[in-house]
Parts: C-alpha cells; structure tokens; sequence
C-alpha cells in the first residue's frame, strides 16, 4: 500500500459517512453536516493528490483546495440561513415533516 | 505509513462517525468539529500549512460556530419522540455502503498505477501561494469573492424577518 491509498481510503470512508448521515438523518442541520464532511473528504482527496502527484511545486490541487474550502463555506452559511427560514415557516427541521413545497 | 498517519486517520473516522451517529444535536456538531480538526492535522502532515490552517480557520473557527447557532436558534437539540433517523433509513446505509465498496473497490485497483511523487516534502511557502493567487490562479480568485459576497447577501436575505408579509 502507498500513502497516497491510504489517504485515498479514508476519504472514501470519510465520504460514506458523511453520504450515509445526510441519507438516514431527519434534522436538516444534521444532513447539512453530513454534506460538510463529503465536502472535507473531497478535500483531503485534492491534498493528497497534490503531496504525491508528479509535479507539487504548481500548486493545483492546493489551489483546488482552497477554492473548495471557500465555496464550502459559502455553502454553509446559505444552507443554514435555509434551515433557519424553514423552522421559523414550518416550526421544524424534521425533513420528514416537510412534505409541501408550497407552504 | 506512520504511526501519526494512523491515530489522525482513526480520530478524523470517529469524530465523523459520532457527526453522524449520536442523538444529541449540540453532541453531533462538537464530534464534527474533532472531524474537521483531525481533517487540519491530516493536512499539516501532508506538507500542506497553507491549507491545513485554512481549515482550522474556516471551519473550526466559522463553520462549526455556525452550525452551533443554527442549532440553537432552531431548538434542534430536542430530541424528537420517533427517532433522529428518517424513515427509509435502510436505503441510505445500503447506498452508502455500496458507494464506499465502489470507491474503496477502485482504490485497491489502481494502487500499482498511483503516483508515488517525491519523497522529500514540497516546500510550499505563504508567499509561494500568494503569488500563484495574484498570477495564474487572479479569475477563480475573483470569482471565489464575487461568491462569497453573493453568498452573505443571500444569506442575510433568505434569514432576514419579513415584517410586511406579516401584517
């Protein structure tokens, strides 16, 4: 095994829990948090490519990174604003309560 | 492998895992911020400083914080009577199971093909990363600020009280 399967391992693990926790959990906070760890598992993927690949001194995938990093962040406060408005409409962030689009 | 390699690799798993798995909300939001700090550790053992101290910044410092107000603000820390776990919670596992044997499949696959890159540690210094920014890389930068202002926008737009609609 190299180190870059390793790394490659746990981010793929780390993918599958985020993947299964925004699937099985009913809280929108919860399913927003399990989107946050796919996106951090992307992430380590891009840092590791970049530490092993053949040329690190161009600085893709650390670029890629920190862009990601950014566009996560911005992810994350709009989805919380989301989830906010919801529960102050609905008074719940069960997603399986929220079965209407209009409200 | 090191042996750091592996404790950072088993605290970032257990911090996700506890994310994802316990039933207290405000628990669920601290386990993820052990997730995100093992996340930074990892980084800063792949050589990448820059990075490593971008996440704690940003979502240690941001992310988790947020999270934690969006929490109390909503009252999600009650636990509700029938369950924190969704109706067709079976599905979800069974998907993503089979998305970590196809990924996991893929890895194992292409071990002999992976790179092995250079041994020594890339020295990447802040003033490196600041130059790549402000030359190669100056249109996504430009674009990652119009987003992030499009972003607060939206946010404050989409949380702000509608006192009119109200009336």
């Amino acid at each position: 095994m190299t180190p870059l399967a390793n790394y490659l391992l746990v981010a793929a693990l780390l993918f599958s829990i985020g993947l299964a926790g925004a699937l099985t959990r009913r809280n929108a906070i919860l399913v927003l948090i399990g989107i946050e760890l796919m996106l951090n598992a992307a992430n380590l993927n891009l840092i590791a490519f970049w530490r092993y690949g053949p040329h690190p001194e161009a600085l893709t995938g650390m670029m890629f990174a920190i862009f990601s990093i950014a566009v996560a962040a911005a992810e994350a406060a709009v989805g919380l604003g989301l989830v906010i408005q919801i529960h102050r409409h609905a008074h719940t962030t069960d997603l399986d309560a929220m079965n209407r689009m209009k409200g | 492998m090191s042996f750091v390699f592996y404790v950072l690799a088993v605290l970032t798993l257990a911090g996700g895992l506890a994310a994802v798995l316990l039933k207290n909300t405000v628990h669920c939001a601290l386990a993820l911020t052990v997730a995100f700090a093992g996340l930074a550790l990892l980084f800063l053992e792949l050589d990448a400083q820059f990075a490593g101290f971008a996440q704690i910044l940003v979502y240690i410092g941001a992310v988790a914080i947020l999270v934690v107000f969006a929490i109390l603000l909503t009252r999600g820390s009650e636990t509700p009577k029938d369950g924190v776990y969704s109706r067709n919670w079976f599905a979800g596992l069974v998907i993503a199971a089979a998305v970590f044997a196809v990924l996991g499949w893929a890895v194992l696959q292409s071990v002999s093909g992976l790179p092995h890159g250079p041994s020594v540690a890339p020295t990447v210094t802040v003033l490196q990363i600041g130059n790549a920014l402000m030359s190669r890389y100056v249109l996504p930068l430009e674009i990652v600020a119009l987003l992030l202002t499009a972003a607060m926008i939206g946010a404050v737009i989409v949380a702000m009280h509608e006192k009119e609609r109200a009336k």
